[in-house]
């Protein structure tokens, strides 16, 4: 293994050299948004970028999100390849139509001839105690929506991967960073690697009941599978890392092997990703299966202030590790 | 022997030759409406149909300023910037009647043509939908250095969309070639404008030290005029531009619309149809300065109809598409 291999980036810097090598790579590639240049954004992820590519390169904007994401839709449709920020992903609201009334059917409604190969980029997670508007996982609203894709990395190196992938594609990706997570450190090789979209990972393995975790919720579950190895349960750990398109065979494939399955998303449980990947299991693996698909999400309720309100909304290690246990019929 | 060239002739051709353009132009919207009108009443064409008859003035004016790898966005009652831009009306009938021949091989309809060849980013059924697609057009225009312009076509009911003006400071900021255009027919759906909208709509644009003026939308020269002040201001990388085109809905919100006296008077409408039809006027003026006589013009429109008549009759006989295209191309 080259010495490189071994460096580690947190995952902001990961998000970070993803930007520069694809902006080196593709004069087309710019960014625009608010504070993206000289601030780098509020977590400073993008920092230095406006140095090395110049202001017209790393736009900063007005306060805008539909104006300059609809002006993203049309660099992207002309020979441009924005990546968008939107500094929180409670924002989205303000970007609805530009990203699913346009930028998720041009392609189709213009009967093919009309490309829209554009990033946004922004975040989720909650317990930052930022309250109910900043604090949301609002991205099963665009894997709902036909013409986009998702991607939700959950450590530096699959940021960066992913990330590299989603500038090269020809369609509008919708990235999810989850804010908790910049200053997490992994192992990201300085060689140059990119991560297709639609392949799972399988972030630990195991044999007695599958976690399927995504972005934030990864974290969780190798630390609910870790407490769940004391009692003598092993969970096998698998990210999706794209929402759509989902890779359904690994998904199937797991619980089909260990006959249980949790999934574990910070997005709303109800009528969320959760939802549909157990479903995907379900239809998948019903004959395998010893025990009902079980879902968790965050609670159905906007994200309290309060910190020990907020911290009940979401799932964790402990409340992971119980129903886990509680489904190999061990509690 | 030298031949010595009359210069005010050159001229007179010149102007013979634009001005039978911009009439033509027209004649081919307006034909083409009245067949889409036909269409529609025969039950031949699904879904809705939002004719731009009486509007011909302004997308003609614009587009005739406009270069072919110039871009426009367009709207729900799009099909006269479509046809000003460029698209052949066999290919847009097919789009209209959902076949594969149609530019968006019938999966866009008529409120979503698109054409890449003619710069066409699109018909938009959101109100004020594409203003960011035209300023982002604008956006790569001046970062790439194409020396392209963008004209952003929107009713005046898209003033009420807060997009519009997060746009137009953008385009401001970033001093982006794009013409917001704004017909204003008078009518938002069944609302006269005068009850959605408050203010000056010039002022509008010159807070955000856009440039604005208005214009008669009915007069096709004038259009013409200013379109071609606003496209050349753009390119010279002066910056954006609002223009306020005055102009006149002839028929209904859509073809469905037919009793509208609870919104308009008949005698309105018919005021506008006799004195201030943007064909007619142009025909007189064409007259007037012996430009072009009245046999003239009247072959012009037996051409004309010809070739719609011709174009329904290809898109009527061609085939829809194949029920395996309806997953195709979500994804590029």
């Amino acid at each position: 293994m080259p010495e490189t291999a071994l460096r580690e980036l947190t995952f902001a810097q990961a998000v970070r050299e993803a930007l520069a090598e694809e902006m080196r790579r593709d004069p087309r590639v710019c960014i625009f948004g608010e504070d993206v240049a000289e601030a780098g954004t509020p977590f400073k992820v993008l920092s230095g970028l406006v140095e090395e590519f110049g202001s017209e390169r790393v736009l900063d904007t007005p306060i805008s999100e539909a104006g300059f994401t609809g002006m993203g839709v049309g660099a992207a449709m002309t020979g441009l390849r924005p990546v968008v920020d939107i500094m929180f992903g409670d924002f989205l609201t303000l970007t609805m139509d530009q990203l699913v009334n346009q930028a998720a059917k041009v392609h189709y409604m213009s009967g093919g001839t009309w490309k829209v190969p554009m990033v946004l980029r922004t975040t989720l997670g909650a317990t930052r105690r930022s309250a109910a508007q900043h604090s949301q996982s609002l991205h099963a609203w665009l894997c709902h929506v036909p013409g986009l894709k998702v991607a939700m990395p959950s450590t530096p190196y699959d940021a960066k991967g992913l990330l590299k992938t989603a500038i090269r594609d020809d369609n509008p990706v919708i990235f999810f960073e989850d804010k908790m997570m910049y200053k997490q450190k992994g192992a990201v090789p300085a060689e140059e690697y990119t991560i297709p979209f639609g392949l799972a990972d399988v972030k630990r393995e195991g044999e007695d009941i599958t976690l399927v975790a995504t972005s934030s919720m990864v974290e969780v579950a190798l630390g609910a599978a870790n407490l769940l190895e004391g009692i003598g349960i092993s969970a096998e750990v698998i990210d999706p890392r794209t929402m759509w398109p989902l890779d359904e065979k690994t998904l199937v494939e797991s619980a089909k092997k260990t006959s249980r399955a949790i999934v574990i998303d910070e997005g709303y449980g109800r009528y969320g990703v959760t939802g549909e990947i157990a479903s995907v299991i379900a239809e998948g693996a019903f004959f395998n299966l010893e025990a009902p698909v079980k879902r968790m999400g965050a609670m159905h309720v906007p994200i309290p202030f309060s910190p020990p309100l907020e911290d009940v909304t979401v799932p964790t290690e402990q409340t992971v590790f119980e129903a886990a246990r509680a489904l190999c019929g061990k509690a | 022997m030298k031949t010595i060239t009359d210069p005010a002739k050159t001229e007179n051709a010149v102007a013979a030759e634009l001005g039978i353009r911009l009439y033509r132009q027209m004649v081919r919207i307006r034909l083409f409406e009245e067949q889409v009108n036909e269409l529609y009443t025969r039950a031949l064409m699904p879904g809705l149909a939002h004719l731009y008859i009486g509007e011909e003035a302004v997308a003609v004016g614009i587009c005739e300023a406009l270069k072919n790898t110039d871009y426009v966005t367009s709207t729900h009652r799009g099909h006269g910037h479509c046809l000003a831009k460029g698209a052949t009306p066999d290919r847009m009938f097919a789009e209209l009647l959902g076949k594969e021949a149609g530019y968006c091989r019938g999966k866009g309809g008529s409120m979503h043509i698109a054409d890449p060849a003619t710069g066409n980013l699109g018909a938009n059924a959101i109100v004020g939908g594409s203003a960011g697609i035209a300023t982002g057009a604008a956006l790569t225009a001046k970062r790439l250095k194409t020396d392209q312009v963008a004209a952003c076509f929107f009713g005046e009911g898209a003033l009420g969309q807060g997009v519009l003006y997060e746009v137009m400071n953008l385009a401001a900021l970033y001093k982006l070639p794009v013409i917001y255009v704004c017909e204003n027919n008078l009518y938002t759906e069944y609302t006269h404008f005068s009850e959605t909208t408050a203010g000056d709509i010039l002022a509008r644009g010159t807070a955000f030290g856009v440039y604005a003026e208005s214009v008669d939308g009915q007069d096709v020269r004038a259009v013409h005029a200013v379109a071609q002040k606003l496209v050349s201001r753009a390119r010279k990388g002066d910056g954006p531009s609002l223009l306020l085109c005055n102009t006149y809905r002839y028929t209904g919100h859509h073809v469905g619309d037919i009793n509208r006296e609870y919104y308009r008077s008949k005698q309105e409408e018919q005021e506008w149809k006799t004195k201030r039809d943007p064909i007619k006027n142009m025909g007189e003026w064409l007259a007037s300065q012996k430009l072009a006589d009245a046999s003239v013009l009247q072959k012009l429109e037996n051409e004309v109809r010809e070739e719609m008549k011709i174009a329904v009759e290809f898109a009527i006989a061609a085939p829809y598409p194949g029920v395996e295209e309806v997953d195709q191309d979500v994804y590029a």
